[in-house]
């Protein structure tokens, strides 16, 4: 096993720069300390999927990824964890977002570590991280840590140590619970089969070939 | 090396002038493209089979023994036929009938079809899309070989006694092509039954096609029916030509910007760098396809999409001009060259009926003599 821990980091936010980049910088600043501190080095991609909005809606409606976008994806699902951040749009992850999960393959995030994120003006959407953002990753068989972290734009000034629920607290908890994955994840490392056949696979069937 | 063309058997508007043609009018253009392919000297015409507008053909062995009464040297093939949802016992009937009407001028290529609901409408589940499609296979496979066929399946009712007519012409079944975009089952499939494999490559970048063409060239050599060089690939390709590069392009783009596979997605020119898809010069065409061989091997046929997306008939007439005159005369000399010698080409019904009697031959040979 490498040494060396692979984190992937998607921010979904469409200004440049964007609250959702400036979170999702936070959360794999906090990983990659948490990491260190158990001896571990990480590598950080971030993927800021407005750079690749157009190649996105391309791959919808083509259904292949352009090089950029495939160079993406390979970011993203061979790693040992992810931190996916999206603004919240209409009580959901925005469509950017959605559209770049839906190009994946479904199997492509099994087991993976990830930590929720998600921005908004508000916080009165906070919850969006578990109604929606949960149940999207549970379906793709990914590992959610238990704390996800929404910063409303309040949050940005609130103080460091009023109180344990402020967002640098729940960025350290959250980071820790990621990197406690990361940290034992093989995923970054492992050889997969394009080609491999389904387990029993008969190339003239179960049945009729007697 | 065979080359021709493949049709979707699209009714799409043009959207040069807002003009649909009626389904009577496309199927009656898809008679006169493919006697344009045979005189214009190209060697394969192959139809696509659908059950749902703006398709209009759900019954290929018609339109192509049609088409085989017209004609005297080309071979009629599919692209594809629906092995999931076709009774597999009809495929091997239809297809031996076209087979006898045809002068042996027939085979067909396999696939699983890209429109979910077809499954439902004919009484299937997607879900088993591959099973159908082993299962099926399998049946037909049988059917086409042995006289009298016990069998039971999964998939439909089971058989006792039964022996599907005509028998195949010469006692000899159609060569079978697989055509699969993504199953590596597929491409096993192919491999053990020593089957033909084709990529239609024309939509995807070729990198993931010389992955799946290598698997199954590989797979074809496990299962002992030659090398791997020796293994039976067919590609799909995809080109418009004017005499200059700008014409081409000019033309062509309203064609690409509004198609309905890939229309108001990528740019022409991003789509023609990602994929086989050429518009050009006949030159730009010749080059494109010719580099084809360093990427996917020495290979046996290679098939065109010429007639989509609204083109107009005398456009697609103009363009089978020039891919016949202008492009394969150059191809075939570039495929040549070079070429090793064990690499066969594609098989035909007379080459299956050599290989067959000289098996014959060579059995009867090594047979003890009985007096």
């Amino acid at each position: 096993m490498s040494d060396v821990k692979k984190i992937a980091v998607i921010a979904a936010g469409l200004s440049q720069p964007s609250s959702t980049r400036l979170l999702a910088d936070r959360l794999a600043e906090a990983t990659v300390i948490d990491l260190r501190e158990r001896g571990i080095e990480a590598e950080v991609t971030v993927i800021e999927l407005r750079d690749l909005a157009h190649d996105v809606m391309n791959n919808l409606l083509t259904g292949f990824p352009s090089a950029k976008l495939d160079e993406a994806i390979a970011a993203v699902t061979g790693v040992d964890g992810l931190i996916a951040v999206t603004p919240i749009f209409t009580t959901s992850y925005s469509g950017l977002f959605k559209s770049f999960i839906d190009v994946l393959d479904p199997q492509s995030l099994t087991d993976l570590p990830v930590l929720l994120g998600a921005t908004g003006g508000t916080d009165r959407h906070s919850l969006a991280i578990d109604y929606a953002m949960r149940p999207l990753f549970s379906y793709l068989h990914a590992v959610a840590v238990p704390t996800g972290v929404y910063a409303a734009s309040a949050d940005w000034g609130s103080g460091l140590d009023s109180a344990s629920s402020t967002l640098p607290a729940r960025i350290s908890r959250a980071a820790g619970e990621l990197a406690a994955l990361a940290a034992v994840s093989d995923r970054s490392s492992r050889v997969t089969d394009p080609f491999a056949l389904p387990e029993g696979f008969s190339p003239v069937g179960s049945f009729g070939a007697q | 090396m065979q080359f021709g063309i493949f049709t979707v058997s699209d009714v799409t508007t043009d959207p040069t002038n807002g003009r649909t043609p009626t389904e009577g009018e496309r199927i009656k253009d898809i008679v006169t493209i493919a006697k344009k392919a045979e005189e214009v000297g190209l060697d394969v015409f192959a139809l696509g089979e659908h059950h749902n507008p703006p398709f209009f053909s759900s019954s290929p062995t018609t339109t192509l023994a049609y088409i085989a009464a017209q004609t005297e040297k080309l071979i009629l093939s599919t692209s594809t036929t629906l092995i999931t949802t076709n009774d597999p016992v009809k495929i091997a009937e239809d297809y031996a009938m076209l087979q006898h009407l045809s002068d042996g001028r027939a085979d067909l290529m396999m696939g699983r079809g890209n429109t979910g609901p077809v499954y439902p409408w004919f009484g299937k589940d997607i879900r088993e899309g591959i099973p159908l499609a082993i299962e099926n296979y399998s049946l037909l496979h049988k059917l086409w070989r042995e006289e009298f066929v016990n069998w039971e399946g999964k998939f439909r009712t089971p058989l006792q006694g039964f022996q599907s007519t005509p028998r195949p012409l010469d006692g000899v079944p159609p060569f079978v092509w697989h055509g699969s975009i993504r199953s590596p089952e597929i491409a096993e499939q192919a491999a053990f039954y020593g089957d033909g494999f084709f990529a239609n490559n024309i939509f995807w970048p070729k990198e993931h096609y010389m992955r799946l063409v290598g698997y199954y060239r590989q797979r074809f050599e496990h299962y002992g029916h030659g090398t791997a060089a020796q293994a039976i690939v067919g590609l799909g390709g995809q080109a418009f030509m004017r005499s200059n590069s700008q014409a081409a392009k000019a033309e062509f783009r309203p064609y690409f910007d509004n198609a309905p596979v890939y229309g108001n997605g990528p740019s022409m020119e991003d789509f023609t760098d990602q994929t086989p898809l050429a518009v050009g010069s006949p030159q730009e065409v010749i080059d494109k396809y010719a580099g084809m061989r360093e990427h996917f091997g020495d290979y046996q046929r290679q098939l065109f999409l010429m007639d989509h997306a609204g083109l107009p008939l005398t456009t697609v007439l103009e363009q089978l001009d020039i891919l016949g005159e202008e492009v394969v005369p150059v191809l075939r000399k570039e495929f040549a060259t070079n070429r090793p010698a064990e690499v066969p080409d594609a098989p035909t019904h007379a080459s299956l009926v050599a290989q067959r009697d000289a098996a014959l031959a060579a059995s009867a040979a090594d047979a003890p003599a009985t007096v």
